[in-house]
């Protein structure tokens, strides 16, 4: 297992499981593969104490493969107690999004006017709830200007500027965390509450990111392009965990696939 | 001699029967599990109109859509999981053809319920604070705490009490006089629902007696009480094609074959109306067993 094995969704999903590496003994709660590989991997690795899910209605005791059922259970988790914890404040969810601004606001509502939009999504589905209650992060398989606009057509999931305009009942709990794409890792800590880039994956530049957003990013403080981190490579222990245990079918490649195979 | 609490069995076409236009209807389960389809069937058939449809949103949803039954929809998402974005959905907010769209956080939407259950006309909540679900709802209102927990006198979304006419709900098994059990491991919100209706029509997929309800099963997962509970009908497979277990699964090929002719032509959607939406129940049950049967060649 030499370096140059290391995939570009193997370096996501460790970015994924650091979002949550720090999180200590809460519900760990992804959307979509990635997030659920990642947040199985900071399981397994980082974050022990991580309370994980079947992505249905109970908490699992073991970290299965990806999709896989039958593991001990260790809890009761439909979807009212869903709603629960996330008033509870002990979640950290890693929703998708099909648009997020450069104040770290989602949409997966609606593209186009909400009164007779171009392309009708999900609806907010518990974006507005999320991020108002618990530590929120996003991934973004396919990072482009049209998922990065300067402001989203829909405010699904909530900014930290917003939620502070919105007062201390929506901004108290805004946690916006990370923000993970196939192209680098953000946060929301820049200037005025906006995203910024915190690393570049191995293989990727400043230039290539900063083309593929369709607004400003700010960059960490006196850092200049030059200056952005490469974010870290899985370590030899991970990849046997992704390859062998977690994914070994390589499911994960269906939604970050290598950069030379996607052309 | 005993005397029992009242036997209420209703057929479908009765149920529906007792619906009338303009009515606020709430449809139980989740998104593409354990609704009850049986029911929704019935109402396209029927003449009904002007429908306020609240639910988290499925088939339920598009299909209504479809069929131009809905005036209002109330929903926080509408999906079929698998196959993400549901077509018919999509084209009735695509072409405007719901003349009055509420889209809610879906804990909003259980907050909703819960404060129609308690009779209460709303109940505070963070969720929608900073989003546009206030921004497209601006009749959605907030309070301000009477209390200082430490951040001030905050501010809170009052969400308003989703009060139902009626709840439609689907479950695994009932007695004839309303108690009903779910086995599956989620019973999603279907004792809201109808703690939220002036009136709740029960499904099930089988009718047993009072004491079988709770032979080998929990109590705990008698979800409703015969109080909350109008009529019941014996509806085997009655959630098709949606899940209701560990009765049965979702019907995956039903549903893609479902999203193919309402993502497709007008044709493609006229024939598999006729195919399997122009009979009874009856008739919708013998067609998807043929479906099944020709599909698994």
């Amino acid at each position: 297992m030499s370096t140059e094995t290391i995939t570009r969704a193997d370096v996501c999903a460790a970015a994924i499981a650091d979002a949550f590496a720090d999180d200590g003994e809460i519900f760990g709660s992804p959307m979509g593969m990635l997030p659920m590989l990642g947040v199985r991997l900071a399981k397994l690795t980082s974050n022990p104490d991580l309370v994980i899910s079947d992505g249905e209605s109970v908490f699992l005791a073991g970290v299965p493969p990806l999709f896989a059922k039958g593991d001990v259970v260790e809890g009761w988790i439909p979807f009212r107690r869903v709603f629960d914890v996330v008033a509870y404040g002990k979640r950290h969810v890693m929703m998708g999004a099909t648009q997020v601004d450069r104040h770290g606001n989602q949409n997966i509502s609606a593209i186009g006017p909400f009164a007779q939009p171009r392309r009708q999504l999900l609806g907010s589905r518990g974006a507005p709830g999320n991020t108002v209650n618990n530590r929120t992060s996003y991934w973004v398989p396919k990072h482009s200007p049209r998922v990065f606009v300067e402001q989203v057509d829909i405010v699904s999931g909530v900014g930290p500027k917003r939620a502070k305009e919105a007062g201390p009942g929506a901004a108290r709990y805004n946690d916006i965390h990370r923000i993970v794409s196939n192209l680098g890792v953000f946060d929301v800590q820049g200037a005025d509450d906006t995203v910024r880039l915190l690393s570049v994956h191995p293989g990727v530049t400043v230039d290539e990111v900063v083309e593929a957003t369709g607004f400003t990013l700010a960059l960490p403080d006196g850092a200049g392009p030059a200056d952005v981190p490469t974010t870290r490579e899985p370590s030899y222990e991970e990849l046997v965990i992704i390859r062998e245990m977690l994914d070994p079918n390589g499911l994960r490649f269906r939604e970050v696939p290598e950069p030379e195979a996607a052309q | 001699m005993s005397r029992k609490p009242r036997d209420k069995q209703m057929t479908i076409d009765e149920v529906v029967a007792s619906l009338e236009d303009g009515m606020t209807i709430g449809i139980g389960g989740w998104g593409p599990r354990r609704k009850p389809m049986a029911l929704v069937r019935a109402i396209l058939r029927s003449d009904l109109k002007d429908l306020t449809i609240i639910s988290w949103g499925g088939a339920d949803v598009g299909l209504l859509a479809r069929a131009g039954k809905i005036r209002k929809l109330v929903y926080a998402f509408v999906s079929l999981d698998s196959i993400p974005l549901e077509p018919n959905f999509q084209r009735a907010r695509q072409s405007a053809s719901i003349p009055e769209v509420v889209e809610l956080d879906e804990g909003m939407f259980q907050t909703g319920l819960k404060a129609a259950a308690e009779r209460l006309p709303f109940l505070p909540m963070r969720a929608g604070l900073g989003s546009d679900v206030l921004v497209n709802n601006p009749w959605i209102k907030t309070v301000t705490s009477p209390y200082d927990d430490g951040a001030g006198l905050e501010e809170l979304v009052a969400v308003p009490a989703l009060k139902l006419d009626v709840a439609l709900v689907h479950l695994n098994r009932a007695d004839v006089h309303g108690n009903a059990t779910y086995l599956g491991p989620d019973p999603y919100f279907d004792d809201l629902f109808a703690m939220a209706a002036d009136r709740t029509y029960l499904s099930v997929e089988q009718i047993v007696d009072t004491a079988g309800l709770t032979a080998g099963t929990p109590v705990q997962r008698v979800l409703l009480n015969r109080m909350m509970v109008t009529g019941v009908v014996e509806t085997p497979n009655g959630a098709h094609f949606t899940n209701c277990v560990p009765d049965y699964e979702r019907d995956e090929r039903f549903q893609k074959a479902y999203a193919a002719a309402a993502g497709g032509s007008d044709e493609e959607w006229a024939a598999f109306e006729e195919r399997f939406l122009s009979g009874d129940e009856a008739a919708y049950q013998a067609a998807v067993q043929a479906f099944a049967e020709e599909s698994s060649k």
